[in-house]
């Protein structure tokens, strides 16, 4: 416990020692701060986030996160730091969440960001605040595994360019294309690829409700990438 | 205090380390010796938990480095190849960092920085983002972060690589300074280094080791291989034979060539042959042009091995 804490501090650290933090929240509040303004914030419209969260924020999620990610294992590859690294007494375990944990605060802060939305539109509506933790949460779960798959193409490469493609490639493809390609299938196939597809898990979280078989489907997939990139990195030792 | 015994290690095809075996016992400087490619590194990465051999065991300080792996690893320090360091952090972050993760807490932290700080002559430069120092101060962090737990063995790998010429210097003072506390095994391809600093040396190549001891043993080992190499103008066949039956003399090989001949001669070991042959030139009346020993030093053997590995692995 005590190593995952140490490292999620160190990545966190990291983040804001590098550029990269300041493009990627630059990016991202531009983004939001773009959509929030021309879509949502309009006389008569709801006094909700929904214009945003329905499909905007998942496309710069999508987008945004990769960025995050990229570093995270690639570059204890490519600079070496992994030989110092998996010398000290940690786990592969412990890197693998550590790294996680880091990445996930900061993530937590991107969030935080966007709370001055709800915040205006309070101003001028009322905000139900039910519905906004619920479209929190529902962020929080996304970005979960946005940033596990990240983590895990990060572990397999020691570019960083060729692990922000591939998470871009499968992030864009999980949350966007499943959906319409399953509307090509019929029986079994179908049912498989609209049970994979993201943006339909997240879609009830937008719309303010928790279901279970969602939430189930978010925390096994961040279990699963989680999983994947602990096998990856201990596969590094017998090569 | 290290152990290691028939260990191989194999990446895919090639053989990286060929069933190699030694002891190391507590305390003092061992000197880990062959040309580049010769799988020393490897060694080490095993030694340090980094990777498993293929087949053999080892053990640090007691403990399995694949069974006992944790346990392994928080007794040695270790200063990888090229010394890998976070740049963004700063240097005494990244100690604090280490040490944490080596389950210190802060005041032993504070302790150990400043005690480390001290002894690799860190000075102000702990204090500032390790991407702006120069190659001999990153070493010196790596030392630092290598030394922080006190561990009961230290590997360093090629640690004097890149360095001036006045920070080698440092370096290897420091490195002998440490064998008195610690079991040091450090790595390098430079002969004069090792004979500096260690007290014993094993000397490896391809794969395997070729010889070990300490640099008296050594060169006393390759003496004994040593010939002795003569010109002498008389007749062949009569030389050969003479020579031949001197008490101290193995074995004999003559070349004539326009008039002068040439006698490699191995002397039998802890034989010195010379004067034997210098009283049997003289007895008979020959000319002497020239007497010397071939292949004496620890350099000779260090250089015919590195020309060996060579020729049969081309890198």
């Amino acid at each position: 416990m005590g190593n995952i804490l140490t490292m999620a501090r160190r990545e966190l650290g990291a983040y804001f020692l590098s550029p990269i933090a300041y493009v990627v929240i630059a990016i991202f509040l531009f983004t939001s701060g773009l959509v929030f303004g021309i879509g949502a914030f309009q006389p008569g419209a709801e006094a909700s986030l929904r214009t945003l969260f329905d499909f905007w924020i998942i496309l710069i999620l999508a987008l945004v996160l990769p960025m995050l990610t990229m570093r995270l294992m690639s570059e204890e590859l490519r600079s070496g730091t992994i030989e110092t690294l998996m010398t000290a007494p940690i786990t592969e375990i412990e890197v693998v969440v550590g790294k996680f944990v880091g990445a996930m605060a900061f993530y937590g802060a991107m969030l935080a960001t966007l709370l001055i939305y709800p915040i205006i539109l309070s101003m001028y509506g009322n905000v139900d605040p039910v519905m906004l933790l619920c479209n929190y949460i529902g962020l929080l779960l996304l970005g979960g595994l946005y940033i596990t798959v990240g983590l895990f193409f990060s572990t397999c490469t020691k570019h960083q360019v060729v692990a922000i493609l591939l998470t871009a490639g499968v992030l864009a493809f999980m949350t966007f294309a499943f959906d319409p390609l399953s509307q090509l299938l019929e029986g079994w196939p179908r049912v498989i690829l609209q049970q994979l597809s993201v943006r339909t898990h997240f879609h009830d979280f937008v719309r303010g409700l928790i279901d279970l078989n969602h939430l189930a489907f978010f925390v096994t997939m961040v279990g699963l990438f989680l999983f994947l990139a602990v096998k990856r990195l201990e596969m590094r030792r017998w090569q | 205090m290290i152990r290691v015994e028939n260990v191989s290690k194999k990446y895919g095809p090639l053989l990286a380390v060929d069933n190699i075996s030694f002891h190391v016992e507590r305390g003092g400087v061992v000197g880990f010796l062959g040309p580049n490619g010769a799988g020393k590194s490897t060694t080490m990465k095993i030694l340090t938990c980094f990777q498993p051999a293929t087949s053999g065991s080892a053990s640090v300080a007691g403990f399995d480095v694949f069974k006992q792996s944790l346990e392994a690893r928080r007794r040695t320090g270790y200063l990888p190849e090229n010394t890998p360091l976070y740049p963004e952090m700063r240097g005494d972050e990244f100690l604090h960092f280490r040490g944490k993760l080596r389950g210190m807490q802060r005041p032993q932290r504070l302790e150990a920085i400043k005690r480390v700080t001290d002894r690799c002559w860190l000075g102000d430069f702990i204090s500032r983002p390790i991407g702006h120092l120069s190659k001999g101060m990153r070493q010196r962090v790596g030392l630092a972060d290598a030394m922080l737990h006190d561990p009961d063995v230290l590997v360093l790998d090629e640690p004097t690589i890149g360095l001036d010429p006045n920070q080698i210097r440092e370096t290897r003072s420091l490195i002998k300074e440490l064998g008195e506390r610690h079991t040091v095994l450090l790595s390098s391809h430079i002969l004069h280094e090792v004979e500096q600093t260690c007290d014993r040396t094993i000397i490896i190549a391809a794969g395997k080791i070729i010889a070990s001891g300490s640099t008296d043993e050594l060169q006393k080992q390759f003496s004994a291989h040593a010939r002795v190499i003569a010109e002498i103008k008389g007749p062949a066949d009569e030389m050969a034979a003479g020579v031949k039956a001197l008490p101290g003399v193995q074995d004999v090989e003559v070349t004539a060539s326009d008039g002068w001949v040439r006698l490699a001669v191995s002397p039998k070991p802890d034989h010195d042959v010379r004067e034997d042959l210098f009283k049997l030139a003289t007895s008979k009346g020959w000319s002497l042009r020239e007497i010397r020993l071939e292949g004496a030093t620890l350099e000779d053997f260090f250089v015919k091995v590195t020309a060996e590995q060579q020729r049969s692995h081309p890198l």
